[in-house]
């Protein structure tokens, strides 16, 4: 594996000290963003509107393990010395909620009004290289020609993106086994990466985009040196030395699809509370259901809200579900996550965040259930009706 | 059935053993209280009139659970009455919190409450509305949620299925952006096996669920058991995690059947 990070050409380089990224949060500001960034709220590092560095979570650090997550102070001055916490991207672009259209009594019969859609010029500041491309995951779906989800395209051509580079990856933390991170390599405006050193408390800063560079020349910052930038191959060197855990990718696909019998998945189901938090916290997980309702005065409309696999309605057809159980409804979101998002979509579903391992109430662990299966390719389950359930 | 036809259904308001609070909901309606006595007539609800219109109702929404003979006769007559029958929350769709005496001796209870036992005619077991007839929709809740309520009355004004999901609170956290009380501060939370519906309201304000909207469309609650004894819960206290409001449902039944201290 190759863990030196991605470099790009020298001078796209700026440096900004702490007080150069509050200029930075307040420059987005003051050009009509609503900016959100990471905040200590309830417990954890969300994602929330910030108005200036204070904001931050400096002297936080998160420790992350299969179904639990804990913050705990540190001595260090640092914004980002966490991993990545409960928010991702995903419902600044695909809300939680949406209202498609309303419909009324006129007339002329019953009149259709479409929902404008609410999109306002939103900057994410201090997301990480994964949910960075979980956004390009996000774009390869709802945003695909030919199909492309009109809502989407509208918040995503309005959100603006400062990716911050990651030198401290928790424990379910996997990036490099599918190549989105640590490091920042593209569908950015603007990457920092946060260096702590004998050098200072500073920022190396590169734009991506003609509105990162505008935005960058405009809050100002000293040239970058080379300590520098081998500073952050450093950082991002140790970072990425740090992350231990491993998706083994090897032929995943053909592995997952070969052993749609494997016990692994009667094992898991039973450990598995079909609950749809993993769904929930992760960043390409982009299902929704529709939702039509009308209220007292003949008035109507269609919604669509965040659904999950693991809903029984979720694989509803005429008669019935098709996915009744827990093990059908487990082995429908990780193969399709690991494989058959390659024969949709030409890639992985998933960008190694580790939300679904943390995430999880009882700790389940994909890395480990595609491990388990692995060990025993080809093992089937004595069951009266396979693939019955 | 044709919404803003002028058809204006009647409804009736049924008490058998409860609290109240679920047909106060629909009193707690206040923004839309208006527009709904406008498009339905009250023909019997007696915490909102002394009239009555008698039947046979368009919908009868039934509040409590089956604990007297008596009652298990009248809700038969309910029933022939009613067009749709809608049990509304816990004690209707799961035999509520009086369902504790299912799982005691039969009678155990009465000569620590009452003081003259001797009066006290009732079954030995409390239980839900659907196991005596047939239910058309069930709105859980302890109490039900009173936009769900409203949306069920709606729907059935529609003509429509009314949009009352079966997944787990979880999914209400995570839309709200909650941060899971169980993953970040270790709090004991039923919400992963319990029935959305009330928004999730407690992990909002860092508690773990109760359970108030019962089970689940498929909860399974043995693993997030055993999560709760990694955290240290004594098997009482994982009795009565699931021995409340929703005691009698199926699922949360097992669950506390299975940590049941030996006699």
């Amino acid at each position: 594996m190759d863990v030196r990070p991605s470099r790009p050409p020298a001078d796209d380089w700026a440096v900004l000290d702490p007080q150069g990224i509050d200029r930075l949060i307040g420059a987005l500001g003051r050009r009509g963003y609503r900016t959100l960034g990471p905040v200590v709220r309830d417990g954890a590092i969300t994602l929330a509107e910030i108005a200036g560095v204070a904001d931050l979570p400096a002297g936080w650090r998160d420790a992350q393990d299969p179904g639990r997550y804990r913050l705990e102070r540190t001595e260090s001055p640092a914004f980002f010395a966490w991993a990545v916490g409960p928010h991702s991207a995903k419902a600044q672009v695909l809300p939680p909620r949406d209202r498609v259209w309303r419909a009324s009594a006129g007339a002329g019969g019953v009149e259709i009004a479409e929902a404008g859609v609410d999109a306002p010029p939103t900057a994410l500041v201090g997301i990480r290289p994964c949910d960075v491309a979980g956004l390009g995951v996000l774009d390869r779906v709802l945003g695909a020609a030919g199909a492309a989800d009109p809502a989407y395209l509208r918040r995503r051509a309005q959100t603006f993106v400062v990716v911050a580079e990651c030198g401290s990856p928790a424990a379910t933390c996997f990036c490099t086994s599918m190549g989105t991170g640590p490091d920042a390599r593209s569908g950015f405006d603007l990457a920092l990466t946060e260096l702590v050193d004998g050098g200072g408390h500073r920022f190396l800063s590169r734009s991506a985009t003609g509105a990162g560079a505008a935005l960058l020349r405009a809050v100002g910052g000293a040239s970058a040196t080379t300590i520098d930038r081998r500073s952050r191959d450093g950082v991002l060197g140790d970072a990425a030395a740090r992350i231990r855990r491993r998706l083994d990718r090897d032929g995943l696909p053909a592995l997952l699809e070969r052993n749609l019998e494997h016990p692994r998945w009667d094992e898991v189901a039973d450990r598995c509370l079909a609950c749809g938090n993993c769904t929930m916290v992760c960043p390409t997980c982009f299902c929704t259901s529709v939702e039509d309702t009308t209220d007292l005065t003949g008035a109507s409309q269609r919604e669509r809200r965040w659904a999950s696999c693991y809903e029984v309605g979720h694989s509803y057809i005429h008669g019935g579900p098709v996915r009744p159980s827990t093990r059908a409804r487990y082995r429908q979101w990780l193969t399709h996550k690991l494989g058959t998002w390659h024969d949709q979509f030409g890639e992985s579903g998933c960008v190694g965040c580790g939300r679904c391992v943390t995430w999880c109430p009882v700790g389940i662990d994909l890395c480990e259930e595609v491990d388990a299966i692995r060990r025993a390719d080809g093992a089937t389950a004595a069951r009266p009706a396979p693939g019955g359930s | 059935m044709i919404p803003g036809g002028g058809w204006r259904p009647s409804v009736a308001v049924w008490k058998f053993a409860s609290c109240d609070g679920c047909q106060l909901s629909l009193l707690d309606l206040e923004d839309e209280l208006l527009a709904l006595a406008g498009a339905v007539r009250v023909a019997h609800f007696t915490e909102l009139s002394r009239a009555d219109e008698g039947g046979p109702y368009d919908v009868s929404l039934v509040e409590g659970s089956i604990t007297t003979p008596e009652d298990a006769d009248r809700i038969g007559r309910v029933r022939e009455a009613s067009r749709v029958l809608v049990t509304i929350g816990a004690c209707a769709t799961a035999g509520g919190i009086q369902a504790l005496r299912n799982f005691a001796v039969a009678g155990a209870y009465a000569p620590v409450v009452y003081a003259h036992p001797e009066y006290i005619a009732s079954l030995a077991t409390s239980t839900p509305i659907a196991a005596h007839v047939t239910v058309d929709v069930e709105l859980h809740g302890c109490p039900v949620d009173r936009r769900q309520l409203l949306e069920v009355i709606t729907a059935l004004i529609a003509g429509r299925p009314p949009v009352v999901p079966g997944h787990s609170v979880c999914q209400e956290c995570k839309a709200r952006g909650t941060v899971c009380v169980l993953v970040a501060a270790g709090v004991p939370c039923l919400g992963p096996v319990t029935r959305a519906g009330c928004g999730a309201l407690c992990p909002a304000v860092g508690r773990g669920c109760y359970g108030c909207f019962g089970p689940a469309e498929s909860a399974r609650p043995s693993p997030l058991t055993n999560r709760f004894i990694r955290l240290g819960v004594s098997r009482p206290d994982l009795q009565r995690l699931y021995r409340t409001f929703n005691a009698a449902a199926p699922a949360f039944r097992s669950e506390h059947l299975r940590h049941d201290p030996p006699d």
